[in-house]
């Protein structure tokens, strides 16, 4: 995810399910979707706008238009001037920000809850108002070109996983950065920018998520004036993207990179994501992904490499369900000093093909289940986390329905469940094995 | 809204702009004082809790002790090897985790209303019977061994670890936390037992709790979790100067892009002049989107993606420092831009709508920090550590209201030094001349 400005992002709890909290959903007569989720609290609201539209849509040649637009929306628009919304957001001691992934492009301010009025009449305004010049182009394209300096350049993981990613998808958007290529992020105009927002940016193709302490009705009345005045686009397309065609051949690959003094293998296999009303497969993978290399301490992986075998020092699987088209289920090994990767991934491939024969065992199953069903409480803590399983659900596929009962579908998955995905998951032809090296490591 | 109850000892109600915060004071029966604030909406509990004294505390030779005896405090206690000890905190969906900085070992833990006994009995466990088993020292430290020389080959980590060693020497401050190859391959199990028995005792100790707990019931089991801590021997971080001077100094590494750390000597909190500071450093560089370097360095020029400043406080050392990251062919722009505005700003202060800016921004953010359980405890253990009292919540915004602009802008020329402002810039830049 990429963003306007550096988020110090909190360690995120890999088992985050959006709590069942008081939430009231409608659409205006112009199609734009709203949500509003209650927590009264604190007097703090956060109002966030998804749109519809990320890096995956964008044209061939064009990466990274959907996040530098993103940038440029802080520029001038019709009623303010360039930088002004963020100025009246902090005037007002409140924060405000913006995010870009493949699927979506979200913007959002957090405020004293009776500021919200002010925030929805500059989010309007620039929802179809922005007036952009040539002057603005060059400067934050440079600025852009420094994130991803800083993000990507300078990271040998990055860059490793930039590659994997591209390697693992053939045909699909998911396999372009979201930053965009440098090759092509260096030549994105003003005529670029201009016609990405003239065809992603309006109020049919958002959804508002409002979160706080507010009452649906007083948010159903300002967004009717704000929002709701505003003509639906009829140029917004529905979302067609390129499919990726049959995996018929393991890709490897290796990175090598003078930064790297930590060398590690990584696999990912193309997964099936949460789809609208079916979504327990999704949350069969959750599981195989916490039970195989959740906790370092009791997870099989773990377990097996860095306790038992003592090969690796680091081990992980991740798996991330909430993405438009087919996403990834990971496993990540970091292996021992003198270890060498060849050596951890034999190990990790027989210790996966020995868990699938033996079976899930049921005290981990039932400590995951719980921790699955505490992670729906302590996700009530932070109003602003549940807005973005909304706000990141209904822009990749999902129905509000659907978020609210994903805490339900992971509490029915059995462990024959998570086994039938395993064996469902783990094909090597729709796989990428990569090693991260330094340069004068041997391939053992 | 947060609202918390009145009880017997000392409540102190503190109004924000639109709410209120209760913080109920309270000594538990075995003497342990906590700051705590009831919020039974939700069936959980976050707990912090912060041991004053931290890595900095490392005898000579031990550099790292403390942070992998930190490491080890979820890796077996009791009766419970590394695995069942994680197996327990699993069942139990608790979370613990444990961090050491230079000056504090802190803990923060959350667990559910149903689990709460059994929770709480676990963790002290970790607190109070860490085993420290050979097997998990040599597991643990395979790991830390990893990550130092993996931070040897990131700009960030050895922008950080050089200006840490030109500003402190032979400080504990001048070297990593983690200690060196060679310190953390000759720490032992013996080393491990002594920087427990050094950092975890009950006379450095700040607790707040807050959520679905009342007061009294926190004090009960504080008393059963922390009871039993030693007294400490009243370890004291020895003084450390400062020893960096204006300049730049340049580590060669292979990246295109460079980052620099950049700063002098700063104040500290206890100062009259600190709010002048803290308000200074917003408008410098502390604000992000708004502040003049953000302006002048992003905006204007499109040097970098992020530039800024803050004011560092620690135990025995106070500065006002920043960072930034640019392209190798255009850093040295960027340091001059730095440099200009830094000595554009000792010299001509701030406008007076800079610094009523700057308020507004300010105490308006300040209640928006309160929204959270586990938000809420951080603070007010925080707090207790700085050594504030609970009224400070009140009082907070009226300290920032009451900076006149004569007085920021006479701080503005104490406090920033154009000539003291060293650079450290790890990458490979292009037209900088090293001084």
């Amino acid at each position: 995810m990429f963003s306007r400005f550096f988020l110090a992002v909190a360690a995120c709890f890999p088992l985050q399910v959006a709590a069942e909290a008081s939430v009231t959903d409608f659409f205006l007569e112009n199609g734009m979707q709203v949500v509003v989720v209650e927590d009264h609290r604190a007097p703090v609201v956060v109002q966030m706008v998804w749109y519809k539209v990320g890096a995956a849509d964008e044209m061939p040649g064009k990466s990274g238009i959907a996040h530098f637009l993103e940038h440029l929306m802080f520029k001038k628009t019709k009623n303010l001037a360039s930088g002004e919304l963020s100025d009246t957001v902090a005037a007002n001691g409140g924060s405000d920000n913006a995010f870009t992934s493949h699927d979506y492009t979200a913007y959002y301010q957090r405020v004293a809850s009776d500021r919200l009025e002010l925030m929805m009449q500059m989010e309007s305004d620039r929802m179809t108002g922005l007036e952009l010049s040539i002057d603005d182009i060059a400067t934050e394209r440079d600025v852009v070109i420094e994130e991803r300096n800083q993000r990507t350049e300078s990271s040998p993981g990055s860059l490793f996983n930039e590659q994997k990613q591209a390697a693992l998808y053939m045909n699909h958007g998911y396999g372009v950065p979201v930053i965009g290529w440098m090759h092509e992020l260096q030549d994105l105009n003003l005529e670029d920018a201009v016609a990405f927002y003239k065809l992603h940016y309006a109020p049919n193709n958002a959804i508002l998520v409002v979160a706080g302490d507010v009452l649906p009705e007083e948010v159903k009345a300002l967004a009717k004036q704000y929002y709701g005045v505003m003509p639906a686009n009829p140029e917004v397309k529905p979302r067609r993207r390129s499919k990726e065609p049959p995996h018929l051949s393991p890709r490897r690959m290796i990175y090598r990179d003078e930064r790297v003094a930590q060398p590690y293998m990584t696999r990912v296999y193309l997964a099936p994501e949460r789809k609208s009303g079916s979504q327990k497969t999704a949350a069969a993978l959750v599981y195989l992904a916490e039970i195989l290399g959740g906790s370092g301490a009791t997870s099989v992986l773990g377990k097996a490499l860095q306790f038992e075998a003592k090969k690796a020092l680091y081990t992980s699987a991740y798996y991330g369900g909430m993405s438009l088209d087919k996403t990834t289920f990971g496993l990540v090994v970091v292996p021992s000093a003198e270890v060498s990767l060849q050596e951890v991934e034999d190990l990790m491939d027989a210790t996966i093909a020995e868990f699938i024969q033996q079976g899930v065992n049921l005290e981990a199953f039932e400590r995951i289940k719980l921790q699955l069903r505490a992670s729906e409480i302590y996700a009530k803590d932070n109003v602003q986390g549940i807005a973005n399983q909304y706000g990141s659900g209904l822009t990749q596929g999902l129905s509000v329905q659907d978020v609210q009962a994903w805490p339900e579908v992971l509490q029915e998955v059995t462990p024959a469940d998570i086994i039938a995905a395993a064996e469902m998951i783990f094909d090597d032809k729709s796989s990428v094995t990569g090693w991260l090296m330094g340069v004068q490591e041997d391939v053992k | 809204m947060i609202r918390f109850i009145a009880t017997a000892c000392a409540v102190i109600w503190a109004s924000l702009a639109n709410g209120e915060v209760a913080i109920k004071v309270t000594n538990s029966p075995g003497g342990i004082q906590a700051w705590s604030v009831e919020e039974p909406s939700i069936p959980f509990t976050a707990l912090d809790l912060i041991f004053a004294g931290g890595a900095a505390l490392d005898p000579e030779g031990k550099r790292g002790a403390a942070y992998l005896m930190t490491g080890l405090l979820e890796e077996g206690a009791e009766n419970m090897d590394a695995q069942a000890f994680a197996a327990a905190q699993e069942a139990l969906a608790a979370s613990f985790r444990f961090n050491v900085y230079d000056d504090n070992l802190t803990i923060s833990v959350r667990f559910l209303t149903e689990n709460k006994k059994a929770s709480l009995a676990l963790l002290k466990t970790a607190l109070m019977f860490p085993r420290f088993d050979q097997a998990a020292i040599d597991r643990v430290r395979g790991q830390v061994l990893s990550n130092i020389s993996s931070k040897a080959k990131d700009p960030d980590s050895v922008a950080s670890a050089t200006w840490d060693s030109l500003a402190f020497g032979d400080h504990p401050y001048g070297g990593a936390l983690e200690g060196t190859e060679v310190s953390v391959q000759s720490l032992s199990r013996a080393d491990m037992k002594a920087a427990h028995k050094r950092l975890l005792v009950r006379d450095t100790l700040y607790v707040a709790a807050v959520g679905d707990i009342s007061g009294n019931e926190l004090g009960l089991l504080l008393d059963d979790l922390l009871g039993d801590l030693p007294e400490g021997e009243g370890l004291k971080t020895p003084p450390a100067g400062f020893a960096l001077e204006g300049g730049s100094t340049v580590i060669d590494m292979p990246t295109p892009q460079s980052v620099a750390l950049f700063g002098h000597a700063g104040i500290d909190r206890e100062h009259p002049d600190f709010f002048a500071a803290y308000i200074l450093n917003t408008i410098l560089g502390g604000r992000g989107v708004e502040s003049r370097l953000t302006a002048e360095v992003r905006e204007k020029r499109g040097l970098t993606y992020g530039v800024s400043t803050f004011l560092v406080g620690k135990e025995e050392a106070n500065m006002l420092m920043g960072q930034v990251a640019s392209a190798n062919n255009r850093i040295a722009d960027a340091i001059e831009v730095i440099r200009d505005e830094w000595a554009k700003m000792a010299k001509f202060g701030v406008t007076e709508t800079e610094l009523n800016d700057a308020k507004t921004y300010l105490t308006g953010a300040y209640p928006l920090r309160f929204d959270g359980n586990a938000k809420i405890a951080g603070i007010l253990v925080g707090m207790q550590r700085m050594g504030l009292n609970p009224s400070y919540i009140t009082t907070r915004n009226e300290k920032i209201n009451a900076v006149s602009l004569l007085e920021i802008n006479r701080v503005a020329r104490e406090l920033l030094k154009p000539d003291d402002l060293h650079f450290v810039v790890a990458g490979q830049p292009i037209g900088l001349n090293e001084e």
